[in-house]
């Protein structure tokens, strides 16, 4: 699992590259809140179109991060899911965490 | 429905394997020719299942995970075998949600993705205590023409 992200007008990218299940869940986490300690930003959108896999545990690992940006009032969309992940998302209701934008 | 082919293997339940089996499977269920999108439901809830082994099934160190898969020339049917510690109540461990590991950021939703992406998932004992999750997949005619329909 890659990660890409970059800042642009207060907006934090995290575009997740790869296959995204229970392997490779410990260092995204892990990644993935290294990023967030950035500063000067004030949403997330994680663009999933990259994204070569996932199963349930990717679901475990978003809604973690979802927690910890609440903790500091920031709201996270996602972009550019695969049908199986939006399958995977609307049967666990992510998208009332994190909703889908285009 | 006539089999056409039929494969087993074993491998240790740890979770780089998880990536192995569920493109092992995959790429093995190809010849009978289901669609990309079957070709991803079956990959994903071997991962689920796969995962479930190595997270739950094992609490006290090693062990293997065997995966069997009958293939027929309209579906599928795969076993995920362990011999670990087995689940005390099936349909406790199949509501959405349900987690044992609360603490460990997991969503509880493994058998629910399964349920969601097979025609048939059902728990067996494997021997004295491992389980066998069954499922059972029915593979789409897309093109009725190429089949003379």
């Amino acid at each position: 699992m890659e990660i890409k992200n970059r800042i642009y007008e207060n907006t934090l990218y995290v575009i997740l590259c790869g296959e995204l299940d229970e392997h490779s869940a410990y260092q995204t986490r892990i990644n993935l809140d290294e990023i967030f300690t950035k500063p000067n930003f004030n949403q997330v959108i994680i663009d999933l179109s990259e994204l070569d896999f996932m199963d349930s545990t990717g679901v475990g690992v978003l809604v973690g991060r979802y927690k910890k940006l609440k903790d500091k009032n920031i709201p996270v969309f996602i972009c550019n899911p695969s049908l199986h992940a939006e399958r995977i998302f609307k049967m666990t209701g992510l998208y009332d965490l994190m909703p889908k934008i285009s | 429905m006539k089999m056409i082919n039929e494969m087993e293997i074993t491998f240790k339940a740890i979770s780089i394997n998880e990536s192995f089996s569920r493109s092992c499977i995959a790429a093995f269920c190809v010849q009978a020719n289901p669609s990309l999108d079957e070709i991803t439901d079956i990959k994903t809830a071997v991962s689920e299942a796969v995962t479930n082994a190595v997270v739950h099934a094992y609490p006290l160190g090693d062990g293997f995970i065997t995966i069997k898969v009958k293939l027929y020339s309209n579906g599928v049917v795969i076993d995920v075998c362990d011999n670990g510690v087995g689940i005390e109540d099936f349909n406790k461990a199949r509501e959405p949600f349900y987690t044992t590991k609360p603490n460990e950021e997991r969503s509880g939703m493994g058998f629910t993705v399964m349920e969601s992406f097979m025609d048939s998932i059902t728990l067996h004992k494997n021997g004295k205590n491992g389980l066998i999750v069954r499922m059972e997949k029915l593979f789409k005619i897309e093109d009725q023409s190429a089949v003379g329909l």
